[in-house]
């Protein structure tokens, strides 16, 4: 396995006892928009969530949201977590799962003095899936479900950690939705051995009132495998944030996403990936479509260290405009080291194309159908990536129920 | 001119906006093709001829100022280009458009559905679709691999032609436009075009053949040329006009028009 | 042995010995005492005779500069810089009176001469600089700034019977007032950033250009920049202004002699085209970059900025960075008239521990507008460069279009390469296409040119103008030979 730094406990554990006790310190770290990380998406809302424990969770209402979003003949292992903490009744076939108890400040990739939102759920964190997958082993499929339901402000902070051993597999499928005006900041941390090969597909389909903050830090050894990718469609403001780290050679990494917003939602996905060792992958297909008045932000950096040689990058950011208010910022970085390296960048943006809409509607096919195959078609080579194949239609019919709620 | 109830385009005027400039292009075209006659239209480099077959099929930058188009007794102008697919029109293009991401053979259900759909008849399922389609694609000698690829990515400029064929079959068209379908043509590509072309003719199918050579009307035989100039048809006569073209010019027309 | 690992240890043995323009020149000069306050301003507007609007703006500048901090967001590092411990004001030593090439200092005009910038005005109408088999050059008007004042102005007299103006901006604050007031500041604000700010406090001298409505300039403008002195800063301060339907282009060259410590340099350039007028901007910067031990050199800090005003006007930046311990800038556009064009083009060469961050912004405000970006960098030795950019669609920027496209090449492993572009839409119509790649010279490509009988360095100096070809090709005729040649010294050392 890979060598994990350890946080000194007692300093995480002094920071959890002050945080704790005085929540308006965990506000005062909240960055501003003159950080540069956070140029693009303002945390002035958010700064209002009092940082509550969440009300215990209504059950029934939680089976409903599930009901209404998990599809009815997904066959998977589930693992539940309703406002913030594991509910086994509505969980199920963990059993073929290696699940520990949560243990508080478990985990030492999201220290708080690295990032202010990875400090509050070091402080708030209560419960979160503690997954180990032991070596050689592919575990198959499992969906992590992330409910969160109550009145009034609250928040929940669960921290994960999902750990695959060398030579094991595992696809995991996070899926985040609630009712009410929560802020959810969930905490990946997550190990890939080498060889070992974690497919993250994540919905978020949050409540359009909620904020919901995640952070996924992951580390990925020789040869070893992160693919990753990230369906936002919820929450009045979001941020996905990766911190991809290729701790062995010849580790692959992929951070893609789609972010598909409407009405007059912001959404932020912002990485790091950094190429630590040599004749390492990464891959990026971010896309956006922005509808009404809502608001994309993109911002991803690949890092490449001075040792990491025959480094291959390829980040790919594009935005569809189907709105005149709409409005998108992105940030593609490349900062490298290293001379003997492959990497690059794109980025477009624009509205649909009038000559393709054209020669749709010459062969039959109305407007807003036609407007509808081409965003489709825009999203269709970004979710073909995810390396699981079977997460492909789950994805689609995802999009397609989007596309067909919209306003 | 006699009004028939098929396809009358009367003193028709349009214009496009070239960088801020409006820029006239069509200037008082008439034209009259009755069901079931081919006609071809053949003229220099920027008389207007793409612009007449845009127009026609509804581009959005093309402005009409003036005249009409009368198509089955309806007003061609006001209808969005889907409508004026259901109605009949089909476009070949000069450059068919390449659809990244959109699978050929959902691309061709979808609107093969939609035309049926606004005609009132009845939409294909997944097999029927799947056998329709496949008769043609036989005909036309073309792989299954076809359907599979995305709509023109990647395509070879033959491939492009029999693909916008096999879409004209299907969709079944009462008026098809062909847009210089024959440039950068082979010969073997030019019958696939001519072929599909003649294959349809019949008393409820007519077309506009738009070429700037004699060499396509060697395969499509016109019931009527047209010679058009700066934005106008200047000279009409039967298929015998294609070969004095051919032989002698266009300057003679544009000298008997100026 | 491979090429690379031959071109990392010649980078390692680069010396200082590569910078040729690092002599000194022994002049009498006349120095402000160190130091900034009220009173260095002061004394400076006195020296120069200035108005007393211009002071008075002078003095906000200052006031403004003392509650900013300098910018931390660039990439590159350097030392605090202490401002109380440098020059404003040095000026050779000279009679007062209207400038001629007979009243300049014979020693000031060796040192153009020794750098190759033509002064004598006859010389060049003859043609007597023409080396054989080279064509004839067409005369280019010069203004050569020396430390922080206008020494000479060539061709005056015929640019004037065009109606040109090209002066020095000190004479334009004294014979064409009503224009300076009007256009000083309005493009880059008196406190627009740390360094406008410090520079519209203390600015000493620079190029000053007018050209009237319809007329197209009838020769290159040219200013050429040398930092002599010690311990000084320079701060010129260059305007353009062109009018309905008029065309400039303007060259701007730089350097200055070698020394152990930094010298700061925070020049503030303004350009104004009005409907459809033309500027284009070229400059070679060539300032001092430090030893191979990153002693000394330049402090570049530097604001550009230009606004497309009018109609269908259209300004371009070409940019040749070669120079400098540290570069900071970002010559920009603000398209604001309907159609109006923006472009930036620019080569950046880092070597031993040279940093630069450069780049530009492209602010769309107006419909149908068009920029584009075309930036070429390429790092050596220790040294660091990122390309930093901004493309902003407004609202009403509909149709706009934007296309950029930034390349990195590095030449061994102890150097960095960054590409940081922003890109900020809000119009659907308008469309953004950015294409960056980083890549090492390919070996393939060496052996092939040394197959074929090239020496390395030489192979070095064909792919590497190969790869910024885009970018001279921008260049006029007089600088991109004078760019290449510099590119090949640059990288000198940096190869076999």
């Amino acid at each position: 396995m890979n060598a994990i730094t350890t946080l000194q406990a007692p300093a995480l554990e002094r920071f959890i006892a002050r945080a704790r006790g005085d929540v308006s310190v965990l506000r005062g770290d909240l960055p501003t928009r003159a950080v540069e990380a956070w140029h693009y998406t303002s945390l002035r809302d958010v700064a209002k969530v009092p940082f509550e424990d969440a009300p215990d969770a209504d059950f029934e209402a939680a089976r409903a949201l599930i009901d209404a979003h998990f599809p009815a003949d997904l066959n998977m292992a589930r693992a539940v977590f309703v406002n913030g903490r594991f509910t086994p009744d509505l969980s199920t076939g963990l059993e073929a799962f290696d699940i520990a108890a949560f243990s508080p400040g478990s985990g030492a990739m999201a220290r708080p003095e690295r990032d202010a939102i990875a400090g509050i759920n070091a402080a708030l964190a209560q419960d979160g899936l503690t997954l180990r997958v032991p070596q050689d082993v592919d575990a198959g499929r499992l969906a992590l479900i992330s409910v969160d339901v109550g009145q009034g402000r609250f928040s929940t902070h669960p921290r994960h950690r999902i750990v695959l051993e060398d030579g094991a597999a595992l696809s995991l499928l996070d899926l985040n939705f609630g009712s009410g005006a929560y802020l959810s900041n969930p905490v990946f941390e997550i190990v890939v051995g080498d060889r070992a090969r974690l497919t993250h597909a994540k919905v978020q389909d949050e409540d359009c009132e909620a904020f919901h903050l995640a952070l996924v830090y992951a580390d990925v050894a020789t040869r070893g495998l992160y693919d990753s990718f990230t369906l936002t469609m919820g929450a009045a403001l979001s941020r996905h944030e990766v911190h991809a780290g290729l701790l062995g050679g010849h580790a692959t990494v992929h951070v893609n996403a789609a972010q598909l917003l409407d009405g007059d939602r912001h959404a932020d996905l912002t990485s790091v990936i950094t190429h630590g060792n040599p004749d390492c992958v990464s891959r990026q297909t971010v896309k956006n479509v922005l509808l009404d008045t809502s608001h994309g932000v993109f911002q991803g950096k690949i890092y490449v260290d001075r040792i990491a040689q025959k480094t291959d990058g390829y980040q790919m950011n594009q935005a569809l405009l189907l709105s005149d208010r709409a409005q998108i910022d992105s940030k593609p970085e490349l900062e490298i080291y290293a001379d003997d390296v492959r990497c690059s960048h794109g980025a477009t943006v624009g509205a649909l194309d009038e000559e393709q809409l054209f020669y749709l509607q010459s062969r039959g096919i109305p407007r807003d159908d036609a407007r509808a195959m081409l965003v489709r078609a825009f999203l269709t080579d970004a979710i073909a990536l995810i390396e699981d194949e079977g997460m492909h239609t789950l994805l689609d019919a995802a999009v397609d129920a989007w596309w067909a709620r919209r306003s | 001119m006699t009004m028939t109830d098929f396809l009358t385009v009367t003193n028709l005027r349009a214009r496009i906006d070239d960088n801020g400039t409006p820029k006239e292009i069509l200037r008082g075209l008439d034209l009259e093709i009755p069901p079931g006659e081919v006609h071809a239209i053949m003229g220099p480099n920027g008389s207007g001829k793409s612009t007449l077959s845009y127009v026609l099929s509804g581009r959005e930058e093309y402005e009409v100022t003036e005249g009409s188009v009368r198509f089955k007794g309806q007003d061609l102008l006001a209808l969005e280009p889907d409508e004026r697919a259901a109605l009949g029109v089909f476009l070949a293009f000069q450059a068919p458009v390449e659809l990244p991401g959109v699978n050929n053979a959902n691309f061709l259900r979808t609107a093969v559905n939609a035309v049926r759909r606004a005609r009132g008849e009845a939409e294909l399922d997944a097999v029927g679709f799947l056998k329709a389609v496949r008769a043609e694609t036989k005909r036309l000698h073309m792989s299954d691999e076809m359907l599979k690829r995305q709509v023109n990515v990647g395509f070879s400029g033959g491939e492009k032609k029999r693909n916008e064929v096999l879409q004209m079959r299907m969709l079944a068209p009462s008026l098809a436009i062909l847009d210089e379908t024959d440039s950068g043509l082979d010969i073997d590509a030019l019958r696939i075009v001519a072929d599909g072309v003649n294959s349809l003719r019949g008393p409820d199918f007519s077309a506009l053949v738009i070429t700037h050579h004699q060499r396509l009307l060697d395969y499509i035989h016109p019931d009527r040329v047209h010679v058009m100039a700066q934005g106008r048809i200047i000279h009409s006569g039967g298929p015998e006009v294609a070969h004095e073209l051919e032989a002698k010019g266009y300057a003679r027309y544009l000298q008997a028009a100026a | 042995m491979p090429a690379v690992t031959e071109t990392r240890e010649a980078v390692e043995t680069l010396s200082q010995s590569t910078y040729k323009w690092g002599f000194e020149t022994d002049i009498e000069m006349e120095i402000a005492p160190k130091g900034l306050s009220e009173d260095t301003i002061r004394f400076i507007s006195a020296r120069k005779g200035e108005p007393e609007w211009l002071l008075e703006w002078r003095l906000k500048a200052y006031r403004a500069w003392c509650e900013m901090e300098p910018p931390l967001w660039a990439k590159p590092h350097h030392p605090p810089i202490d401002f109380q411990d440098a020059h404003y004001f040095a000026e050779p030593k000279k009679k007062p009176g209207p400038k001629s090439l007979e009243e300049v200092d014979p020693e000031l005009l060796r040192t153009y001469e020794k750098l190759g910038i033509p002064l004598h005005e006859q010389a060049l109408l003859a043609g007597v600089e023409v080396p054989e088999g080279e064509e004839a050059r067409m005369p280019v008007a010069v203004d050569a700034v020396f430390d922080s004042v206008s020494v000479v102005t060539t061709f005056r007299k015929t640019l004037e019977e065009a109606g040109v103006i090209f002066c020095p901006i000190s004479d334009a604050v004294k014979e064409h007032p009503e224009l300076v007031q009007r256009y000083l500041g309005s493009v880059v604000p008196a406190g627009d950033n740390f360094y406008a700010a410090l520079n519209s406090a203390v600015f000493t001298d620079g190029s000053f250009v007018y050209v009237p409505k319809g007329v197209r300039c009838p020769m290159e403008l040219s200013t050429y920049f040398r930092i002599n002195a010690r311990n000084t800063g320079q701060f010129e301060r260059t305007l353009i202004i062109c009018e309905d339907g008029a065309s400039v282009s303007y060259l701007e060259g730089c350097t200055a002699p070698q020394r152990d410590e930094n010298q700061l340099h925070a020049a503030v350039v303004e350009l104004v085209a009005t409907d459809d007028a033309s500027i284009k901007y070229s400059t070679v910067q060539n300032w001092y970059p430090g030893d191979a031990e990153g002693n000394g050199g330049i402090y570049n800090f530097v604001t550009k900025r230009g606004a497309c005003r009018g109609a269908r006007s259209k300004i371009s930046w070409t940019q040749v960075e070669t120079g400098s311990a540290i570069t900071w800038k970002y010559p920009s556009c603000i398209l604001a008239g309907e159609g109006s064009v923006g472009e930036f083009y620019s080569v950046a060469v880092t070597n031993n521990h040279q940093q630069a961050d450069t780049g530009t912004k492209m602010i769309h405000l107006a419909p149908n507008t068009r920029s584009t970006i075309i930036a070429k960098t390429i790092s050596a030795g220790r040294s660091d460069s990122t390309y930093r950019g901004l493309v902003r669609m407004m609202p009403k920027a509909r149709g706009a279009r934007n296309f950029t496209q930034c390349d990195s090449l590095l030449i061994g492993d102890q150097c960095g390469a960054h590409t940081v572009p922003y890109i900020e839409n809000r119009n659907m119509t308008a469309r953004i296409e950015h294409e960056a790649t980083t890549s090492k010279i390919s070996e393939d490509q060496l052996f092939y040119c040394r197959s074929r009988g090239l020496s390395e360095e030489d192979a070095v100096g064909l792919i590497v103008n190969g790869f910024c070809k885009d970018v001279l090709k921008e260049l006029p005729m007089e600088f991109a030979v004078e760019a290449q040649k510099l590119l090949q010294i640059s990288l000198e050392g940096s190869v076999g």
